[in-house]
C-alpha cells in the first residue's frame, strides 16, 4: 500500500493544508517510511478483541440540560476573532453555491 | 535567602506560606529569579515561555495544600492569566477566555501558576525540538535534549524553578522527560484527571501528569489535581484515594518485571541501574518475579495510527475563522490551507497527513480499524498480568538516557523513544519514572505501572525505592 | 395519474428527517438553544471548539431521542458510539460534527398510515447541528452565527418503501403528529426544527433492483417536499425514456422557480474519514433507564383515536380532528370526562372552541374556558336547562367571565323556559303581530311552523324550548 504523491495531495486537501509541490516528496517518502512499520500489524491474530473491550467499557456520564452548566467566556468574542461584526465571525464569502446542507 | 525558598517540598513550602513564615509573593519572586537566572543568553534554558508577573498570586486562594507552591503550567493548558500556545505559530498570542480544570483545582489549593514551558508543538514530539519557539536544553547538560514534549515543564522542575510542574502525557511526555531531567514524573489513570481545558492531541491517550522533584511532591499535585469533572465526559467518577502513603515495607508486594522492556539491545548501564533499583525492592520486601506482555513490541506502530488519527480531527479546529491568527487569502478554503500550512510545523502536518491517511476511504480498517484491535490486545496482556497476582510492573522508562539535540532527525527513530512509556497510555493504567541513578552524569528513570486507578500501590512502591535508595538516585 | 406512477414506471423514495430536539440547552454544553437570539450570543468554549474544550452530553437530549424511538417501534440499543464526521466548513466549528455512524441509538421501527401503510425506518441517531452560514449580509464576506452550533438533533432514516409523492406527505404528517405528541421536538421547518432531505428513484414497475437515486434539499415544506418528487421522478422517467442514464448526485429544490437542480458539488466525493469519538465513551442505556423512558411515553394518535372512536362513540373523521394535536386532544377528553357526552363534546371542541382560538391565536393551554367549564354546559343543554341557542350565548360570555355556565345562564336570564303559560302568551304576541303566517298555518300550511318556532325562539330571546313550542305550535294547525 505504498503512498504515492497523489494521495499525499488528496489527504492535503481534505485536512486544509496547503503543501508546496517541492515538499510533496519528503512528506511521501517519510509517510511511507512509518507505514512501512504499521505492515507489523496486518498478521496479528486481532479480531473481537477491539469489540471486547469496547463491551467492558463504562457508559459516559451524562449532565443535566440546564443552563448553568456552560462555562462563561471571560474575554468577549471580538477580543480573539480574527474578523468579527455586529456580533458575526466574518470569512471570506464562500462560493454561492457550496453545497449548503453539507454533512447537516 | 530567596533560593532556599525553593528549595524544600512542595508541601514544606505551603506549610511555611499557611504559617505565616513566608508569603506566597516571596515565594514567587525567588521562582522568578530563578527563571530569569536560567533564560539569560546563549545558555538559555528555554523553559519558561511566559512568565508570570510578580503579582500573579492575588488569584489563588490564601492557604491549602499547595499554598503559595510556584507552578509550572505546559503551554497547552488554557490558563487566564498567561497566554496558551501550544508551541505553535497557529496559537500565536492566544490567551484562553476561560481556565482548565486543573488550574482551576491547583489555584484553589493555594498554588501560583509561574509561567507557562515551552513543548514540542501540540505535544507531538520527545524532545521539545518541535517547538515553534526553539528547542529547551537539559539543565544537566545544556547540549541534549530535555525529553518531550513536556519538556519545558521537566526543566523548570530539575533546574529549581518550581517544585511542581504540570505537563500532560499522550505517549509518554512526562514519564520520558522527567527520565532525562532526573526527576518525577507521573501519568494518571486515563480519567482520573480532567482533561477539560488540556488542548487534544490525541483524545483517547492524552492525560493530564505532573512533575515533582520528589515521589511526594507528585502525589501531592495528584492529589490536587485528581477527581471527577462535569466538563469531561471521559473523567472517572471514582474516589480519589489517598496517594501520598509515604515509604514502608513492601512486604506481600509481588513487583513484576516484563522481558520484553528489557531486550538485549537495551543499553547495559540502563540495565545495570534497573537491577540495582530491584535489587532495593527486594530488601524492601517485594517479591520479584519476571512476566511477559507480549505485544508490548506493537505498541509503536498502534500509536503512530491512533496519535495521529485523533490529532487529525483535533486539530481541525485551528481553521482561521474564530480565533488565532488568520492568513488571509482569496476564499476560504485558499484561507484554511494557508492558515494551516503557516501555522503547523513540519512534525504536526506529518502526522495530520498520516492521521487524516489512516483513516480516509480504503484505508481504514486495514490501519485505524487494526490498531484499535491491537491496541486492546496491549491492554488485555496488562489485565492478564495483574490478574496473575503481580501488583505493579518495574521497567526502564528510556531505553537510553538523554540525547544530544538534533542528534535524531528521523521521524519513526524519535517515535521509538517512547517505547517503553507508550503501552500505559494505549492501556489506559498509570504509570510514574522517578530518578534510579545516573549514566555518566546523565539520569536515567525507572518506571513503575499498576493496574487502573490503583495509583496508591504505584506511589507505595515509588516512595520505598525513592528510599532505598537515597542519594543513589542521583549517582 | 396519480403521482407516484407514469404509466409503467414507479417511484422509490426515502426520506431522511432532521428533527431538533426540544432541550433547553444544546447537546453536548450549557448553552441556550433559544432561537433568534442576538448571533453568537449562545455560544461558549464548546460550541466555538475552544482549544481544550470537551463535549459532555445532555441527558434530556437522549431522553428525548429515546422516547421518539421508542414512539416509532424502534429497537433501542443499549450501548451507541458517539462519532466524528470529518469536514471544513466555517459553521462546523471543530471541523467534525459529533453524529453516530455505525452504532446508532437505534434501528428498525416503522410509521403506519391512516390507511394502514407500514412504512419502515432503517435507523434513528443522534448528532448535532451545525452553525448558520449568512451570505448576503456583507459584501464579499460570509457571516457566522453559531448559536444552533450544537443543538441536539435526531436523524431519522427512512426506508425506500415509499412509493409515492401524496405518500411521502402522509409519512411527514404521521412522524409530525408523532413527535409533537411525545413533545420530543416542535417539529416547526419554519424554524428549522424540522428538515427533510428526499431520496428518489424510478423504475419500471415490476423491477424489484433499485437504479440510481438522487438526494433532494433544500425542502422547507412538506408541499414542496411532494412538488419536487414529482419534478424529480419526472425528471428521471424522461431521462430513461430517452434512453439516458441518472448520476447519483445532491439536487437542490428552488421553491421560488418551482424546480429542482443540481447542486454544485466539489470535486471528487465526500469523505468524511468516520471514527469513534474518543471524547465521549459509549452510551449505555440501561433496562431501568429504558422502563423509565417507556413510562413517559404518551398514548400515540392512532391508538388515541380507536379509543374516542371505540369508547366515547366519537365519529371517526371527528377522532382525526381532535387528536393531532395532543393538547387538543387532552382538552376534549376533559371536556367529555365532565359533560359525560363524547359526540356533543366533539362538537363543542371542534366548533366553538378551535373557532375561538383561531379567532385569539391562541393555544389550549391558555385558552379562557377550562374543560370542566365547558363540560358543565354541555351537561346543561344534555339536561334540558339551556337550549343549544344560548348555550352559545353562555360560551361567548365565558371566554371573558369566568362565571359558571349556570350561573351566567341565571344572570343574564337564559334559562331554558319551558312553562307553558308562559310559552303561550309569547306565540300569542306572534299571533298579534303575524296575523297572515298564522292564519296560513292555522289553515294547515304546514311549511311555516319552521318560521313561526322561530318567531317564537326570537321573541323570548332564546330561552323557550323549542320542543315545547313544536307541541304547542301543532295544536294550532289544522291537521
Amino acid at each position: 500500500m505504498a503512498v504515492t504523491p497523489e494521495d499525499v495531495r488528496h489527504v492535503a486537501q481534505l485536512a486544509r493544508l496547503g503543501i508546496a509541490e517541492a515538499e510533496l516528496a519528503t512528506y511521501v517518502g517519510q509517510l511511507n517510511g512509518i507505514l512501512g512499520h504499521m505492515e507489523v500489524l496486518q498478521g496479528v491474530p486481532s479480531a473481537g478483541a477491539a469489540a471486547a473491550a469496547d463491551a467492558a467499557r463504562e457508559g459516559m456520564t451524562r449532565r443535566p440540560d440546564e443552563l448553568g452548566h456552560a462555562v462563561p467566556l471571560e474575554r468577549r468574542r471580538e477580543d480573539f476573532a480574527p474578523a468579527m461584526r455586529d456580533g458575526f465571525f466574518l470569512v471570506p464569502r464562500l462560493a454561492t453555491h457550496e453545497d449548503p446542507g453539507e454533512g447537516a | 535567602m530567596t533560593a532556599s525558598l525553593l528549595d524544600g517540598a512542595a508541601a514544606a513550602i505551603a506549610a511555611d506560606v499557611n504559617a505565616g513564615r513566608t508569603s506566597a509573593a516571596a515565594v514567587l519572586a525567588a521562582s522568578l529569579e530563578r527563571v530569569a537566572a536560567t533564560h539569560a543568553g546563549a545558555e538559555s534554558l528555554n523553559a519558561v515561555l511566559h512568565p508570570a508577573s510578580p503579582g500573579a498570586e492575588a488569584g489563588s486562594a490564601a492557604s491549602g495544600a499547595l499554598a503559595g507552591v510556584p507552578v509550572a503550567i505546559k503551554d497547552n493548558f488554557a490558563t487566564l492569566s498567561l497566554p496558551t500556545g501550544c508551541g505553535s505559530k497557529i496559537l500565536e498570542g492566544w490567551v484562553s477566555p476561560y481556565e482548565a480544570t486543573a488550574i482551576r483545582k491547583l489555584r484553589e489549593a493555594g498554588a501560583v501558576v509561574m509561567g507557562k514551558t515551552n513543548m514540542d508543538e501540540f505535544a507531538m514530539g520527545s524532545s521539545t525540538e518541535n517547538s515553534a519557539y526553539g528547542p529547551s536544553k537539559n539543565p544537566l547538560d545544556r547540549s541534549r535534549a530535555p525529553g518531550g514534549s513536556s519538556g519545558g515543564s521537566a526543566v523548570a522542575v530539575a533546574a529549581g524553578m518550581a517544585p511542581i510542574a504540570l505537563g500532560s502525557e499522550t505517549g509518554g511526555s512526562v514519564r520520558q522527560p522527567a527520565a532525562f531531567c532526573g526527576i518525577v514524573g507521573v501519568k494518571p489513570t486515563y480519567g482520573r484527571v480532567s482533561r477539560f481545558g488540556l488542548v487534544a492531541f490525541a483524545s483517547s491517550l492524552d492525560c493530564v501528569a505532573p512533575f515533582g522533584r520528589t515521589v511526594d511532591d507528585a502525589a501531592l499535585a495528584m492529589e490536587v489535581i485528581s477527581g471527577h469533572d462535569p466538563h469531561d465526559a471521559t473523567s472517572s467518577t471514582s474516589d480519589v484515594p489517598v496517594m501520598r502513603v509515604g515509604a514502608a515495607s513492601l512486604e506481600g508486594l509481588v513487583i513484576g518485571v516484563p522481558k520484553e522492556y528489557f531486550p538485549s539491545s537495551l543499553d547495559p548501564a540502563v540495565k545495570a541501574l534497573c537491577d540495582r533499583a530491584l535489587d532495593r525492592l527486594r530488601a524492601a520486601g517485594a517479591t520479584v518475579r519476571e512476566v511477559s506482555l507480549p505485544h508490548t513490541a506493537l505498541a509503536i506502530p498502534v500509536y503512530y495510527i491512533i496519535a495521529p488519527a485523533e490529532c487529525s480531527a483535533n486539530l481541525a479546529r485551528f481553521d482561521g475563522v474564530r480565533y488565532g491568527p488568520r492568513m488571509d487569502a482569496d476564499g476560504v478554503q485558499a484561507m484554511y490551507a494557508a492558515t494551516r500550512a503557516k501555522g503547523f510545523g513540519p512534525e504536526v502536518t506529518r502526522r495530520i497527513l498520516l492521521g487524516t491517511y489512516v483513516l480516509s476511504a480504503g484505508y481504514y480498517d486495514a490501519y485505524y480499524r487494526k490498531a484499535q484491535e491491537v491496541r486492546a490486545l496491549i491492554a488485555r496482556d496488562f489485565t492478564e498480568v495483574f490478574a496473575s497476582g503481580v501488583h505493579a510492573l518495574f521497567t526502564p522508562t528510556t531505553p537510553t538516557p538523554a540525547f544530544k539535540l538534533g542528534a535524531i532527525s528521523d521521524p519513526y527513530e524519535m517515535y521509538l523513544s517512547d517505547i517503553f512509556t507508550v503501552t500505559a497510555n494505549l492501556a489506559g493504567i498509570p504509570g510514574m519514572s522517578l530518578p534510579i541513578g545516573r549514566v555518566d552524569g546523565l539520569p536515567v528513570g525507572g518506571q513503575i505501572l499498576a493496574s487502573h486507578f490503583d495509583e496508591p500501590t504505584m506511589f507505595r512502591v515509588a516512595y520505598a525505592l525513592e528510599a532505598a535508595l537515597g542519594a543513589e538516585a542521583h549517582r | 395519474m396519480s403521482a407516484g406512477t407514469n404509466g409503467a414506471w414507479e417511484m422509490v423514495v426515502g426520506l431522511e428527517v432532521h428533527v431538533q430536539l426540544k432541550t433547553a440547552t444544546k447537546a453536548f454544553c450549557g448553552c441556550s438553544t433559544s432561537f433568534g437570539d442576538a448571533p453568537n450570543a449562545n455560544t461558549c468554549p464548546v460550541c466555538l471548539a475552544l482549544p481544550g474544550a470537551l463535549p459532555v452530553l445532555n441527558e434530556r437530549a437522549v431522553e428525548l431521542a429515546a422516547r421518539a424511538a421508542l414512539a416509532l417501534g424502534c429497537t433501542l440499543h443499549e450501548r451507541s458510539i458517539f462519532a466524528r464526521k470529518n469536514y471544513f466548513y466555517p459553521d462546523l466549528p471543530k471541523g467534525y460534527q459529533i453524529s453516530q455512524a455505525d452504532r446508532p441509538l437505534a434501528t428498525g421501527g416503522q410509521v403506519i398510515l391512516a390507511d394502514g401503510t407500514r412504512l419502515g425506518i432503517t435507523r434513528i441517531h443522534m448528532e448535532e447541528d451545525a452553525g448558520k452560514s449568512v451570505h448576503d449580509r456583507f459584501a464579499g464576506m460570509t457571516a457566522i452565527d453559531l448559536n444552533r452550533s450544537g443543538v441536539p438533533l435526531i436523524e431519522i432514516v427512512g426506508e425506500p418503501e415509499i412509493r409515492s409523492s401524496a405518500q411521502a406527505g402522509a409519512y411527514l404528517r404521521a412522524l409530525r403528529e408523532i413527535l409533537l405528541y411525545c413533545e420530543v421536538s416542535d417539529v416547526s421547518m419554519e424554524e428549522g426544527s424540522l428538515r427533510v432531505d428526499a431520496n428518489v428513484s424510478a423504475r419500471p414497475a415490476g423491477e424489484t433492483a433499485f437504479r440510481h437515486r438522487t438526494e433532494i434539499k433544500n425542502l422547507n415544506s412538506f408541499s414542496n417536499v411532494e412538488r419536487a418528487l414529482e419534478l424529480e421522478f419526472a425528471r428521471h422517467v424522461a431521462t430513461y425514456e430517452a434512453g439516458g442514464t441518472i448520476a447519483q448526485q445532491t439536487m437542490l429544490f428552488d421553491a421560488a422557480k418551482q424546480e429542482v437542480r443540481p447542486a454544485r458539488s466539489k470535486e471528487g466525493s465526500h469523505d468524511y474519514r468516520y471514527f469513534p469519538e474518543p471524547d465521549l465513551p459509549p452510551l449505555v442505556l440501561t433496562d431501568l433507564w429504558l422502563v423509565a423512558q417507556r413510562a413517559t411515553l404518551p398514548e400515540l394518535p392512532a391508538a388515541r383515536r380507536a379509543r374516542l372512536v371505540g369508547t366515547l362513540g366519537v365519529p371517526a373523521h371527528d377522532a382525526e380532528v381532535l387528536t393531532a394535536a395532543r393538547d387538543v386532544a387532552d382538552y376534549f377528553e376533559a371536556v367529555a370526562a365532565a359533560a359525560g357526552d363524547g359526540k356533543a363534546s366533539a362538537n363543542w371542541v371542534m366548533g366553538e372552541v378551535l373557532a375561538a382560538l383561531n379567532a385569539s391565536g391562541g393555544a389550549i393551554g391558555g385558552f379562557p374556558v377550562g374543560a370542566t367549564r365547558l363540560g358543565s354546559l354541555i351537561a346543561l343543554v344534555k339536561g334540558g336547562a339551556v337550549s343549544s341557542t344560548a348555550a352559545k350565548a353562555i360560551f361567548q360570555t365565558m371566554l371573558t367571565d369566568g362565571a359558571e355556565p349556570k350561573a351566567i345562564a341565571d344572570r343574564d336570564g337564559l334559562l331554558q323556559v319551558g312553562d307553558d303559560g308562559a310559552l303561550e302568551a309569547w306565540i300569542a304576541e306572534v299571533w298579534a303581530e303575524h296575523p297572515d303566517e298564522a292564519a296560513r298555518f292555522a289553515a294547515g300550511e304546514k311549511k311555516l311552523q319552521g318560521v313561526l318556532v322561530g318567531l317564537v325562539m326570537k321573541k323570548s330571546k332564546g330561552r323557550a324550548d323549542p320542543k315545547k313550542v313544536n307541541q304547542l305550535l301543532g295544536a294550532r294547525s289544522a291537521s
